[in-house]
């Protein structure tokens, strides 16, 4: 029931309160909620109906499935170590390179994408690169540099560094596109020629946020080097497949505790660094 | 003031002598990093293969044009399973994360020593973990197929969800909780009536979003045998059907472009 104030008021005044109250709807459209909730019900039965689950697969795998939990107890690092530090090293370097070539492309390109420092021509041209970047899964174009420029961690490189720039240049292009006017005016006041518009005007004040964004995208980039060697492209992926493949699960516990446990250690530091910058 | 006055007047500088210094230092030290880096990678690269890149791609590119129209046949199945993976894994994500984001959250933990630390583990090892990494995981121990896609993706969802929610359950109102409390409501009854109400909206928004991004995700989950569209990605490249990679190309492109466009109207309606 949807009780609007004015109801409840004239009941009031209609002698007897109302006996029970229930909270607002979220979805104030009733036919809009019921039909969704009805939707989502047909939509349940027929995907749910449709799933084949083979239960007995699943059952034999819970054994499987008790020993990775095991592994996780008792992670293997000693076992495998030369393989593992050699991934988590090259992971790193990837992350690192990719990280820097990214940045530098994703800024003149958020420059470009920000609708009011372009011209529509090249804001568009800069729009289209960012859309092109952010569609497609790491893995799929690491699939195709992996293809065109062959095994190893330079495809990861270039893969991370594409994908860097999809999400650095849209992050900075919202940023420039919501700062201060009148700091860069007033720049611009005294004479200034446009890249000095550019260096004194918008760019202290979009620092503190780059610097921030930059920080998360290395933490990403870390988290999808790892991803990306699962198809030859270098780094820490390919050693966890082959663990991942030969059932060695303590080994694949190790990695992914490293992996973890280097993702917080980072989230840490790029926290501590960030505080320090706002 | 008065040596100001007096003194010749200095250039404006950004930064006096010793931010100078430790700013010059500290490009310098991330200069050489990079390079070091840089020189690594190179080591590790066949360069032949590099300078012949340009032509394997405009070859590539030549075969994978004009895409394989008629494969659309073969290709709807796995895209109704890919979009299946990601929908009932959000679903499931959201039934383990929202307990999980009350645990985590400093206003709702029964206890910021022990429980807390836990529920935050959960989240940090969520979301350190990539999904195919989870897929690869679930297939060795589960088997192939879309169940072990919808286990992986509501996995990794978990860490994603309770982090957005269990942040936008410190930020509520206090006020409502109290006035709700000031009438004799039990623990259970502050949370439907006092928290649920405050965080609605910022759930249903970040559902949604995470909907978006795990239809983006499955797409490739086929990649190591978790099922949907992936698969035929994988089948396709193996056998170096371009023309067929070409289509799938679009047809990804196309599920992506429709459900961003679908949470974008969400949460534009939401907020």
């Amino acid at each position: 029931m949807v009780t609007s104030p004015n109801s409840v008021t004239s009941e009031i005044q209609s002698t007897s309160l109302p006996k029970s109250w229930a909270p607002p709807p979220f979805i104030k459209n009733p036919i809009l909620r019921w039909g969704l909730m009805l939707g989502l019900v047909l939509y349940l039965y027929l995907s749910v109906g449709m799933l084949e689950v083979n239960w007995t697969r699943i059952y034999e795998g819970l054994d499987r499935g008790a020993k990775f939990v095991f592994g996780f107890m008792n992670p293997n690092f000693a076992g495998r170590w030369s393989d593992i530090s050699e991934g988590i090293i090259e992971s790193l370097m990837m992350t690192v390179t990719s990280t820097v070539i990214g940045i530098a492309i994703s800024i003149p390109i958020g420059f470009g994408a920000a609708s009011n420092l372009a011209p529509l021509p090249i804001y568009l041209f800069c729009r289209a690169i960012i859309a092109l970047s952010r569609s497609f899964q790491e893995i799929i174009v690491a699939i195709l540099f992996v293809a065109i420029f062959g095994f190893g961690p330079l495809a990861g490189v270039l893969t991370l560094s594409f994908a860097s720039i999809g999400f650095l240049s849209k992050l900075l292009a919202e940023d420039i596109e919501s700062m201060d006017k009148s700091q860069a005016e007033a720049v611009k006041a005294t004479g200034s020629p446009w890249w000095q518009w550019i260096n004194y005007g918008v760019q202290p004040q979009i620092m503190p946020r780059l610097i921030g964004l930059s920080l998360y995208r290395l933490d990403i980039n870390f988290r999808e080097s790892a991803v990306v060697g699962l198809v030859g492209a270098g780094g820490i992926g390919a050693t966890l497949n082959t663990a991942f493949d030969r059932y060695e699960y303590d080994t694949a516990a190790a990695i992914l505790i490293l992996i973890i446990g280097i993702v917080m250690l980072s989230e840490y530091i790029s926290g501590y660094i960030r505080a320090g910058v706002q | 003031m008065t040596e100001a006055l007096s003194s010749t007047p200095k250039v404006w500088q950004h930064r006096n002598r010793n931010q100078q210094l430790l700013s010059w230092f500290l490009w310098l030290t991330g200069t050489a990093i990079f390079m070091y880096c840089w020189q690594m990678i190179s080591e590790s690269t066949t360069w032949f293969f590099v300078w012949d890149a340009p032509r394997i791609a405009a070859d590539i590119g030549s075969r994978m044009i004009p895409p394989r129209w008629s494969y659309i046949s073969e290709l709807l199945e796995p895209l109704w399973d890919t979009i299946n993976i990601a929908t009932i894994g959000t679903m499931l994500a959201i039934l383990m994360a929202v307990p999980v984001a009350f645990l985590a959250a400093r206003n709702t933990t029964p206890s910021t020593k022990f429980v807390r630390p836990i529920a935050l583990l959960i989240i940090v090892s969520s979301r350190s973990i990539n999904s195919l990494i989870w897929a690869l995981l679930l297939v060795s121990i589960i088997g192939p197929g879309v169940v072990a896609g919808i286990v992986a993706i509501s996995l990794r969802s978990i860490g994603f969800i309770s982090k957005l929610l269990y942040e936008a359950i410190e930020e509520i109102d206090k006020d409502q909780v109290e006035a709700i409390s000031a009438t004799g409501a039990s623990g259970l009854q502050k949370l439907i009536y006092g928290i649920f109400p405050q965080i609605l909206p910022a759930f249903a928004g970040i559902s949604v979003f995470r909907w978006d991004i795990n239809i983006r995700e499955s797409t490739v989950l086929g990649y190591v045998g978790a099922g949907g569209i992936g698969l035929q990605l994988n089948a396709s490249l193996n056998v170096l059907a371009w023309p067929q990679v070409t289509l799938i190309l679009i047809l990804i492109l196309l599920t992506v472009i429709f459900s961003e466009w679908v949470s974008a109207k969400v949460r534009h309606a939401i907020i």
